[in-house]
């Protein structure tokens, strides 16, 4: 447990590391849904820089695959179905309420945003609730 | 060119921080959202640690006239509490629990080339063009809201 403690502040501060180099560097936001979201909206002279940073964001990945497999695991007992489902619920999500646990969780509670604030608090209740049901039920299948 | 290589590098960085602090094991995403569960409560010092660096840092950048390869920064300056943010969240919220992924993670998960990261992924664009079709007066695409 405290190996993992101190992995995750480790990896946090690295996020926070990350989102502050975009914006040292382009002045930018490291929310993740509205980079991905914008993208696909329109192409416009900000669509380099977000298909950039995504490019670079799944060549992170393919550096935790060669180096720390492990880091990378599916949802054990969430069926397929169930993933997708999920899918619609946070790309759907994300573009109405204007952001995730990137852009509202880290960057706007960075800067004291009531606005993110509230948002934090809402996708961590009902992610809490939606997760534990789940847990108690079992319905997960 | 130099620019678009500089927020390469920053994308990596942020899929390295996602993989080193757990945020792209799903397993423990739903160990720590799960309190019924043996619950794992370690994920809650991602925030810690995100927030501690960027908290900071933030302040120091901003103290500059602008960014280094941009004309000015582009931070959002909306201020209002409504139904969508706080209904859009709470959706949010319901998938990333159901799931076990948010976005940068289910993102950085595709190399690996599992099924569920790439369902979730395809998925998650859907979601969003179905916002798209839904919500057309959306056009502020320029700027960062979140």
């Amino acid at each position: 447990m405290l190996t993992s403690i101190l992995w995750a502040t480790v990896g946090g501060g690295l996020i926070g590391l990350a989102a502050s180099w975009l914006l040292l560097t382009k002045g930018q936001v490291a929310g993740i849904s509205g980079i991905l979201g914008r993208l696909l909206d329109t192409w416009n002279d900000q669509s380099a820089w977000r298909l950039s940073f995504l490019l670079g964001l799944l060549l992170g990945g393919g550096v935790l695959v060669a180096t720390l497999p492990e880091s990378i695991a599916a949802p054990a007992d969430r069926s397929l179905m169930l993933v997708g489902i999920a899918g619609v619920l946070v790309g759907y999500g994300t573009r109405l309420g204007n952001g995730c646990t990137s852009g509202h969780g880290v960057c706007g509670l960075s800067r004291f945003s009531v606005r993110s604030l509230v948002a934090t608090i809402s996708f961590m209740t009902t992610g809490f609730l939606t997760a534990t049901l789940l847990g108690i039920f079992g319905g997960a299948g | 060119m130099t620019r678009l290589l500089v927020v390469f590098l920053g994308g990596m960085l942020f899929a390295i921080g996602l993989g080193v602090s757990g945020m792209t094991d799903a397993n423990k995403v739903i160990g720590f959202l799960n309190l019924a569960g043996d619950w794992d409560p370690s994920l809650a010092f991602v925030m810690v640690g995100a927030i501690g660096v960027h908290l900071t840092l933030f302040r120091l950048i901003l103290k500059r006239e602008s960014p280094l390869f941009a004309e000015r920064f582009e931070i959002p300056t909306r201020r209002d509490i409504n139904p969508k943010l706080v209904g859009g969240a709470g959706l949010f919220g319901i998938g990333w629990g159901l799931g076990g992924f948010c976005p940068g993670p289910g993102l950085a998960s595709l190399p690996a080339f599992g099924s569920s990261a790439a369902v979730f992924v395809g998925c998650m664009v859907f979601g969003m063009a179905i916002h798209k079709i839904a919500h057309p007066s959306v056009k502020n695409s320029r700027h960062q809201e979140a």
